[in-house]
């Protein structure tokens, strides 16, 4: 009680309100109608979320049907949607950055070779090819016989095969180092990659150099120890377990070193230019 | 008298949505990969690969797949970032229950058993499936690795038994989403439209007694 209300004594109290007890009936009443109160407010607040989150998903579904109409139907840049291309040259720039000559493709025991070794493609391997008169050209450099490539020192390893359609197989190759034919006859310049090709050119590959000059990566001139077949390239192809099968040219007649990135038979199809492991 | 319960995040549902179409985009290039090689088992013949328009696009399907793949890592490791930072993964992972439950909750769902085991927001079922899945995307993204650069990763495809092993690892865990995949929609069809609102616009409806 207040002081002003204590001041005040003498006068008759203030009326008290009469209380009426409501009946069960009006409660229940009140109470339907304060959950009816809250349901429509639920409702409401139901009815806002589920327009904004309908609209928001439709936009969304809209956007994501919109690009991917997009990326499906840009021009072509040697067979693929050009940002598919650039996706895969930016995978190529990581791989690169990463890529060390040091790492080895892993090398097996002699009882896990697979004997007939698997033969595949034959592209290149009909045209322009005489026995007698095969050279490989360096490009400006040299003209070599199948013997001067066996007087460099001999590599024999055994690697896994992995071709790009997704089979693998075990192989033993013997051939001279890439890098040490390489070493022999210089280009003025390291450059950038080197450029493959059958005689006849029916088959062709590029490589980059770092993938070139890799201690796996070899001129070989034996399959599971004895000399290629014709079906595997005789006399001389190329083993470079740091790539798909793809790159594995097979009858190699000329050799390029060039700052331009050389064609590849199959990157023209639509597949990755890189193929690197 | 009807509540609203907040029950995904708008960040959860974003992940959840953007990992759909990434995931099916992931599958379908896989399955061009896969036509070329067809050595697991599951083999299709050369007629329905046509029919489907899987056929001899091999270059295309590695092509999406070396795309789309960078969203499907980034998104998927985003959202589980967001579990950790969020506390969301104390509703996901599974407990020293959850493989009971997660038996009784099948059980129940299969009209074997008449009570569900009591739940939070996941029941152990869901928690098994949920925490399995991101498993799988884990080891998804790790074989992939291993089978794509199993050079420069040579490490990691030793781990997986080789490169073989590795793909055939890859592919497996390909099933395994198409079946997740099957169970979740039927599952998702099953519990209504309610439930599956929840998942766009991230509150769900509940009946509670009216005091």
């Amino acid at each position: 009680m207040s002081d002003e209300e204590q001041s005040s004594g003498g006068q008759a109290p203030p009326p008290v309100p009469v209380v009426v007890e409501p009946t069960p009936e009006e409660l229940e009443a009140a109470r339907l109608a304060a959950i009816e109160a809250i349901d429509r407010d639920v409702a409401a607040e139901l009815k806002r979320l589920s327009r904004r989150g309908f609209i928001t998903a439709g936009v969304a579904a809209a956007a994501g049907i919109g690009a991917w109409e997009w990326l499906r139907t840009r021009p072509r840049d040697a067979s693929l949607a050009w940002p598919l291309r650039r996706m895969l040259r930016t995978n190529e720039s990581l791989a690169m950055a990463y890529f060390s000559r040091s790492r080895l493709s892993p090398t097996f025991a002699r009882t896990r070779i697979n004997n007939p070794a698997r033969i595949n493609g034959g592209l290149g391997l009909t045209q322009n090819y005489d026995p007698e008169n095969w050279r490989l050209n360096i490009e400006g450099l040299a003209s070599l016989t199948l013997d001067d490539i066996r007087s460099f020192p001999r590599q024999t390893m055994i690697t896994e095969l992995r071709c790009i359609e997704g089979w693998s197989i075990i192989v033993q190759w013997s051939g001279a180092r890439l890098s040490d034919v390489m070493a022999k006859f210089p280009p003025p310049q390291l450059p950038r990659y080197v450029a493959l090709e059958t005689p006849g050119r029916g088959y062709y590959v590029g490589l980059d150099i770092e993938s070139a000059m890799h201690p796996q990566t070899l001129l070989a001139y034996e399959l599971n120890g004895a000399p290629l077949s014709w079906q595997h390239g005789a006399p001389l192809r190329l083993a470079i377990p740091v790539k798909y099968g793809i790159k594995n040219i097979k009858r190699i007649g000329t050799i390029r070193y060039t700052d331009v990135r050389p064609a590849d038979y199959w990157a023209e199809q639509g597949y990755d230019w890189y193929a690197g492991h | 008298m009807k509540v609203l319960e907040r029950k995904h995040s708008v960040a959860v549902r974003w992940f959840h949505w953007i990992n759909f179409p990434l995931l099916a985009v992931m599958v379908w290039s896989g399955a061009m990969i896969y036509w070329a090689n067809q050595v697991y088992l599951i083999k299709f013949s050369e007629p329905l690969w046509e029919k489907v328009n899987l056929a001899f696009r091999l270059a295309e399907g590695m092509a999406f797949h070396f795309f789309f793949m960078w969203f499907f890592a980034i998104n998927g490791i985003a959202y589980v970032i967001y579990t950790i930072v969020s506390g969301a993964w104390r509703e996901l992972l599974p407990n020293r229950r959850s493989f009971i439950e997660a038996m009784q909750v099948t059980l129940h769902d299969l009209h074997l058993r008449r009570e569900a085991p009591p739940q939070g927001k996941f029941n152990a079922a869901q928690r098994i499936a949920y925490t399995a899945i991101i498993v799988m995307g884990f080891f998804s993204l790790v074989t992939g690795l291993a089978i794509y650069k199993p050079v420069q990763f040579s490490w990691l495809t030793w781990l997986f038994g080789g490169y073989q092993r590795a793909r055939f690892f890859h592919f497996w865990l390909t099933v395994g989403y198409v079946v997740f995949f099957a169970v979740h929609i039927g599952q998702v069809i099953r519990t209504g439209w309610n439930n599956f609102r929840a998942m766009i616009i991230g509150v769900e409806v509940r009946e509670v007694p009216g005091e």
